[in-house]
């Protein structure tokens, strides 16, 4: 933000600690042709501005795109007032509205450049804490494309964001246990990519999602609809589970809200069984 | 005010001749009709701060505003704009709006009726040419406006945004944010108007929550402020023109626009009971009885 600023000082308009002026004023510059971007904590650009979203953008259909940071349990320190776990769930709700929480920084930068070229509503959710940067710095981003990291053939993963790369992690430490887990990143949570979600399951027939968000009005929330109605098959979900989340490290906050690493095994084991 | 203004006031009110007045009052006429019309129809909508307002609105659409109607376009590009923010008023925005042509009269026969265009509260959902957002959700419409007026500035366009806002809309708080950034950010290009009818749905402002001086309070938040009765065609264009002049100067412009709720009905003038109520049959005669058909009914 910083560049585009010193970049393009007339194109940078800093509102101050004003959301719901900002998500209005956003919608108003859309009327003139300008693609605005928005800028704040996940929180302050979700729950503080709903119903200027609801109205003034998603109703509107405005082609405004809402970028998100610190979005989730890993903002950490400043506890729960400013961490999110229902902004998926939200911005899902809302006609009209994309959703989209990539994984890394190179897949962030690919998808703040995909969203320019969308026309529509954009709700673009990413972290706060240092994450490997696994993806390619080349990449195409595709919205509503999902993207298969590893096939296999015991059990399908289905991460978004941060809990790609534990997905990864849980995925060798399963391989090594004999399980050949199929991780699929879902960065566009709507519109959600139903065939690949379903092509997955018919072949490895059970399922384990996982989010840095609320059980309720996440991807497992989405995953299982769409499986309920199309493909019966069990399901795992790892994700926060109804609660707010405290001060803490990104590592012990996952670790005690039961989305890390271990917690994928432990899902992927358990739904294996259930199959 | 000093004399060079007052002359230029004494100016205003001799280039317009009569007739003109005459005929933007007989349009005026038809549009209460046509609201007192399509609310008595479904039996819900807000005729009172929309009758109050109708005055502003036809000197808006067929006097003030550069604008084309034939050929409507989202971005208006070289065309002022308008916002409507308290669009629980939606009745007067869609009388004008039809008469304006932006689309056919006939069509306000459908007015919050099922597959309409014509929503409860306006919507660029349904594409009803005229409207540039959704409103009706109180507080929006001036950081909405206020986008679109920093938009018409980095293309280099010259022409005006209005919007208009209840007085009771005022507090919430959305808008003392935009009130305060436009100030401080120099946005000189637009023209805010507050109908000042002293009530709201639940009774009188001062009764449901009491707001000071809004002048006072609007040019503490650096706005220049003009202050007019929003009832009379004459005095409204003058404003109008009056707020024109002072666009292009470093500050926002505000007017307080003082008017009568239920304006043009003698029994919805006076109270705030006609807020969100329509007129029953019997009631709707008298109202009719009162308003002069001047263009024919839709």
């Amino acid at each position: 933000m910083g560049d585009f600023k010193a970049q393009n000082p007339d194109r940078f308009f800093q509102v101050g600690i004003a959301e719901a002026n900002m998500i209005g004023m956003a919608a108003g510059m859309t009327i003139g042709g300008k693609i605005p971007f928005t800028g704040t904590f996940a929180n302050f650009s979700t729950a503080r501005v709903y119903d200027q979203i609801r109205q003034s953008v998603a109703y509107s259909n405005k082609n405004v795109k809402i970028c998100a940071s610190h979005a989730g349990l890993t903002l950490g320190e400043d506890g729960a007032t400013h961490q999110t776990l229902e902004d998926i769930g939200m911005m899902k709700m809302l006609p009209n509205m994309t959703v989209i929480n990539p994984c890394d920084y190179n897949q962030t930068k690919a998808a703040t450049k995909a969203i320019a070229e969308h026309k529509g509503p954009v709700y673009l959710r990413f972290g706060r804490p240092k994450v490997p940067n696994f993806t390619a710095t080349d990449q195409k981003f595709e919205i509503g494309k999902a993207v298969v990291f590893n096939e296999g053939k015991d059990v399908t993963i289905f991460a978004t964001g941060h809990l790609v790369w534990k997905a990864i992690e849980a995925g060798q430490v399963l391989a090594e246990k004999g399980i050949d887990a199929e991780i699929i990143n879902i960065h566009t949570i709507k519109p959600l990519d139903k065939n690949a979600v379903l092509q997955s399951v018919r072949k490895t027939k059970c399922v384990v999602t996982a989010e840095e968000h609320m059980k309720n009005g996440g991807l497992g929330d989405s995953i299982a609809q769409l499986l309920t109605t199309e493909f019966p098959a069990p399901i795992e979900m790892v994700a926060v589970d109804d609660t707010f989340g405290e001060s803490g490290t990104p590592e012990q906050l996952l670790a005690k809200y039961g989305i890390d690493t271990k917690d994928v095994i432990a899902a992927v084991e358990k739904v294996i069984k259930r199959k | 005010m000093n004399k060079f203004l007052s002359m230029l006031e004494t100016l205003e009110n001799t280039s317009k001749t009569m007739a003109d007045i005459t005929k933007l009052e007989r349009i005026a006429s038809q549009v209460r009709r046509d609201i007192v019309r399509m609310v008595h129809a479904n039996n819900s909508g807000h005729p009172g701060g929309s009758l109050g307002c109708t005055d502003f609105f036809v000197a808006l659409y067929f006097e003030v505003l550069k604008h084309n109607s034939a050929n409507f376009s989202m971005d208006g590009k070289n065309e002022d704009l308008f916002f409507l923010s308290n669009g629980h008023i939606s009745p007067v925005f869609y009388s004008v709006l039809a008469h304006s042509g932006y689309f056919d009269v006939s069509e306000l026969a459908t007015f919050r009726k099922l597959n309409s265009r014509l929503q409860g509260h306006p919507t660029t959902h349904e594409g009803l040419p005229g409207i540039r957002v959704a409103s009706g959700s109180l507080g929006q419409g001036l950081s909405v406006a206020l986008g679109a007026a920093q938009v018409k500035k980095l293309n280099g366009d010259s022409q005006l945004v209005y919007t208009l806002h209840g007085d009771g809309e005022l507090q919430e708080g959305q808008v003392w944010e935009a009130i305060m950034y436009a100030a401080g950010n120099k946005v000189d290009n637009i023209i805010a108007t507050v109908d000042f009818n002293g009530r709201q749905i639940d009774g009188d402002l001062d009764d449901v929550l009491p707001m000071g001086s809004l002048k006072a309070k609007w040019e503490a938040f650096g706005w220049d402020v003009l202050e007019t009765n929003g009832n009379d065609m004459k005095t409204i264009l003058n404003t109008l023109s009056e707020a024109k002049n002072r666009t292009g100067k470093g500050k926002p412009v505000c007017i307080i626009m003082t008017t009568e709720m239920g304006q043009g009905v003698d029994y919805m003038m006076g109270t705030h009971k006609w807020h969100g109520s329509a007129p029953n049959d019997e009631q709707l005669v008298n109202a009719l009885s009162q308003l002069e058909e001047t263009l024919g009914d839709y």
